[in-house]
């Protein structure tokens, strides 16, 4: 599975690129081999309020619907509008063109919980 | 604690070919192999293989077969000639539904009834418990193992397999085939909407044929398909998956069923009940729903309304992998069930439109139906 080095991970596979005061979310190579063919993405809405560990939006597979959950506090400030026409966007580039949402990090915003590639691979028993 | 799922005969087949598996119907299957999506559109396009190996076999043979079968199933047995298979279902007093087969009749006294997975033990009590005459009752699911073949180049497939001198049964058919490694009993049947065989080996050559097949079709698109696969194929097909849309709650003429329903042939378990039906008329209908492109795909169990009232639930539901599209099959009150009648289906909080449509909600369109 690719984890790219420049990228912060969640325990519930959402990667978040951090850039100053803003991020970027999505979800990673493992989460989406895991959920397979990605056929819809409910995305957040554009200044809503979320906190670390927050359900923020939902991505459906043809199988299942799983919960995405929000890496970092802080305000939703762009959604990936092409997941809408394209949501195997999500499967064929997680890191790039499948970023589901953006971020102005909340002052207090703490991403030491969240893990290194490094950590994130041990997570996931590569080593 | 549920009982460990059983492996089919083919178990160490899906391992290899790193399969996600699931347990289904106290079995463990496999769920896919490379993708729902690829594998659902290789079967309307080319072929799929399925290990069906979890449906079984009951076998019920003697002088008073066809007299007890038709006693205790809708459609009508005396109808079938040798060879000949058709749709049917095992009803309860009430007429709800136990269980939908298909039934065979191999020969004049002798009989194959093909039955789901979760309902095998069932069946085959309530089919002993009911046995009246000469007639013998044998569960033989064990021994078989199955598999679909299913697709518009499956008879392509199957021809280059057998070779010339082995005819192919006709649809709803069945044949048997004594060839190396049978006995072989092969049906014109499936369920996906598609042309295609369903293939019954014992269970220890079960992997020897699954490669053979797959190799005589490779090359045509023909790839190893899960469960989630046959089942977004059966519900473009609107066949319904005992357990989902039918149940012991639910009829046959609810459940738009009553083709295979034959009232004239005399009494069977649940006729009286499906007789009041039929001249009262059905309070609740299973239906078709289709919702817009881009609304989120509807799954089991989720609220069906009409102008904001709660009418039911699904049944059935995902995307439509070939219509790219919401589908899902509800229960609702007879006044709701004509096609083009509007209702909405309520994900997680919010309601999206969902039109009443005439099931199959996929069909193969006529003039590619026999390109070869």
């Amino acid at each position: 599975m690719n984890i790219p080095a420049e990228l912060l991970y969640a325990t519930s596979h959402e990667w978040l690129r951090r850039d100053g005061a803003s991020a970027t979310v999505g979800i990673t190579d493992h989460a989406q081999h895991e959920l397979s063919d990605v056929v819809y993405v409910e995305l957040p809405k554009v200044g809503a309020t979320v906190e670390a560990g927050q359900q923020v939006c939902v991505i459906e597979s043809v199988k299942a619907a799983s919960d995405i959950y929000s890496p970092a506090s802080g305000t939703v400030t762009a959604v990936n509008e092409n997941l809408g026409g394209d949501p195997a966007l999500v499967n064929n580039d997680p890191y790039e063109n499948g970023w589901i949402f953006k971020l102005d990090l909340a002052p207090d915003a703490d991403l030491s919980a969240l893990k290194t590639p490094e950590q994130y691979a041990e997570q996931l028993g590569q080593h | 604690m549920e009982p460990k799922p059983k492996p089919t005969p083919l178990a160490p087949v899906h391992e290899a070919l790193g399969a996600r598996m699931m347990e289904f119907g106290g079995w463990w299957m496999p769920v896919q192999y490379k993708g729902i999506l690829d594998e659902h559109r290789a079967v309307r396009s080319a072929a799929g293989l399925f290990d069906i190996s979890h449906m079984g076999q009951v076998f019920v043979s003697g002088p008073d077969s066809e007299h007890f079968l038709n006693a205790l199933l809708t459609n009508d047995v005396s109808a079938l000639r040798d060879g000949r298979g058709q749709y049917t279902l095992l009803l309860n007093k009430e007429g709800g539904v136990i269980d939908d087969l298909l039934l065979y009749r191999l020969s004049a006294g002798s009989y194959l009834l093909l039955v789901n997975a979760s309902k095998i033990e069932e069946d085959f009590e309530w089919i002993k418990s009911h046995a009246a005459g000469e007639v013998s009752v044998e569960n033989q699911s064990d021994l078989w193992a199955g598999l679909a073949l299913q697709g518009p180049e499956a008879a392509t497939i199957l021809a280059r397999l057998l070779g010339p001198d082995v005819p192919l049964p006709s649809r709803n058919s069945i044949s048997s085939l004594a060839i190396p490694n049978g006995p072989v009993l092969v049906a014109r049947t499936g369920y996906t909407g598609e042309d295609g065989f369903e293939w019954f080996c014992p269970a220890q050559t079960a992997a020897l044929w699954w490669d053979k097949i797959l190799a005589s079709g490779s090359d045509l698109g023909l790839l190893p398909c899960g469960l989630g696969a046959r089942d977004t194929l059966r519900l473009e097909a609107g066949l319904p998956l005992n357990g989902s849309d039918l149940s012991p709650s639910h009829t046959p003429i609810e459940a738009g069923l009553s083709a295979f329903v034959k009232l004239g042939k005399g009494p069977f378990t649940g006729s009286n009940a499906l007789e009041a039906q039929l001249r009262d008329g059905v309070t609740r209908k299973l239906v078709g729903l289709m919702m817009p492109e881009k609304t989120p795909p509807p799954r089991p169990h989720y609220p069906v309304l009409h102008e904001g009232v709660v009418l039911g639930e699904t049944t059935s539901g995902s995307l439509s992998p070939t219509l790219g599209r919401g589908i899902a099959m509800a229960y609702v009150p007879a006044a709701c069930a004509e096609p083009g009648t509007q209702l909405e289906v309520e994900v997680r909080g919010r309601r999206f439109p969902a039109t009443v449509v005439k099931r199959p909600m996929y069909r193969r369109p006529p003039a590619s139906a026999a390109h070869h």
